[in-house]
């Protein structure tokens, strides 16, 4: 691990302002992949800022109905919060299929959002990489994998993001509510945090280096059933082949894609009176890469719309 | 960087450089060996220890990060000749072979039996409104963080259970 300068964060400002005359320093929250990257050397920050101990980690209703939940809460936090468990159940059943209960102690929602991609060729520091070596080509375009990207990747990357729970959140239509060193606070979704690689792949999100998450709201459950289902190669702890979501209406695609990947035309068939299996040939219609990757995204979407829909996915 | 952690009852000051993980500084700073690296990046939960009674993997967490923090290793189980329930039901189950995830074994099933207690859902929990059974399904479940390459889980399944009928 290369050396960095450490800080712990008084509050909330103190973290804000270092970030602003630091260049290329990280946030550290729980950990979990910052650290993992910095030992493999992936990621170099020349300072870290602590902001683990930050009181932001209450999971309160808002007026409106909707849930908050603090940056910081910790995934374990937020999938045993009772308010999340009966009235969210699909975010719940998203964050418990993501790592080890281990890992969740530890990882907070802020980080998760903020987490890098699992792609195998941006893990291995000897591979070419776009996404962490501008410039340096794609290994994982003609490489061995089975967690490439489906919608929205480009010829420089198509890496996907390997966040379980963001994909429930895009479905619920979460906000991150995010707050600068000029102390401008903004809302975006999650849905578009992350940008899609595009000419510039190493960059992972729309967030300024010193924009600090402080909050995800999600605003009160859709009517109708939800569901959440997660496919992967073994039983537990690893990352997914593809997962879904279903929040009412809506339906959140999983590792396909460089963000969450909203099923917007599996959800206008729906709109229209298609069957389930309809709707997710609608959007996998447009999808490109392995047929037999294809095939399996399809089935698994149109069997948790059915479910949601049945009122047995969560 | 000056950083007080108490580990195991007992409080050290130690002035540790940022890159040392919470496991580096036990095994090599405070020489206690109990927890085992395995794999270093979170993989294997060999490291697994308890902090402010909540387990997690020392590999993936700095010591800097736990200026103030109550740590509890495998070390830190027993009370004198008095094994942990959980370490009696490992020995009473047979439920290791070469014993190096075993550590990391035990601090688990020890976080594991407190979340259970306080209601925490799984992957496997049925009905998440509902109590948590602790089945079989489950103990695999919540002990899927702990790999075992001699794969004596049926054996670390059986001890959890044992240690849990202890518990309950």
């Amino acid at each position: 691990m290369k050396p960095f300068a450490f800080e712990r964060a008084r509050d909330v400002d103190h973290a804000l302002s270092l970030a602003a005359v630091s260049p290329g320093a990280r946030f550290l929250a729980g950990g979990t992949n910052l650290l993992d990257l910095m030992k493999l050397e992936i990621e170099q920050p020349p300072r870290l800022i602590d902001v683990g101990r930050l009181p932001l980690a209450d999971i309160a209703e808002t007026a409106g109905g909707g849930l908050r939940i603090g940056a910081l809460a910790t995934n374990t936090a937020v999938a045993s919060d009772p308010k999340v468990r009966s009235r969210y159940p699909a975010l719940a059943r998203a964050i418990l299929a993501g790592g080890s209960v281990q890992l969740r102690n530890k990882a907070t929602v802020g980080g998760n959002l903020m987490q890098r991609t699992r792609c195998p060729y941006f893990m291995d520091a000897a591979k070419p990489c776009n996404k962490r070596l501008p410039g340096s080509g794609c290994s994982a375009m003609d490489g061995l994998s089975s967690t490439l990207a489906l919608f929205g990747a480009s010829e420089m990357c198509i890496a996907v993001s390997p966040s379980d729970m963001s994909v429930a959140l895009a479905a619920f239509d979460a906000v991150a509510e995010t707050v600068r060193a000029d102390g401008s606070v903004q809302r975006r979704s999650v849905e578009t945090l992350h940008r899609l690689p595009g000419e510039a792949p190493q960059v992972d999100t729309d967030l300024a280096p010193d924009e600090l998450i402080l909050a995800v709201e999600l605003p009160p459950p859709p009517e109708g059933g939800q569901a959440w289902r997660k496919v992967r190669a073994r039983a537990s702890y690893t990352g997914a082949l593809a997962s879904v979501a279903v929040a009412g209406d809506r339906v959140a695609l999983g590792a396909v894609a460089a963000r969450p990947w909203r099923a917007r035309a599996a959800e206008a068939a729906l709109a229209d009176g298609a069957s389930p299996a309809e709707a997710a040939a609608a959007e996998l219609a447009s999808a490109e890469g392995e047929d037999g990757r294809k095939a399996l995204v399809r089935r698994l979407a149109a069997d948790v719309i059915r479910q949601a829909r049945e009122g047995v996915g969560s | 960087m000056l950083t007080t952690i108490r580990v195991n009852g007992v409080d050290h000051d130690v002035d540790v450089d940022p890159r040392t993980s919470l496991l580096d500084l036990l095994r090599e700073g405070l020489d206690l060996k109990g927890t085992k690296k395995g794999c270093d990046h979170g993989q294997c939960g060999a490291c697994t220890v308890l902090v402010n009674g909540v387990r997690i993997n020392a590999c993936l967490s700095l010591a800097v990060m736990h200026d103030g923090d109550a740590v509890v290793t495998v070390e830190g189980l027993a009370s004198g000749e008095l094994l942990h329930p959980v370490q009696q039901a490992f020995l009473t189950e047979d439920a290791f072979q070469c014993g190096y995830c075993t550590p990391g074994q035990i601090c688990s099933a020890v976080g594991l039996l407190a979340e259970v207690a306080a209601g925490q859902p799984s992957e496997a929990t049925a009905d998440l409104d509902g109590p948590v059974t602790l089945t079989d399904a489950e103990i695999r479940e919540r002990m899927s963080g702990n790999i075992c390459r001699c794969s004596a889980y049926p054996q670390i399944l059986a001890a959890v259970r044992r240690a849990a009928g202890a518990a309950a």
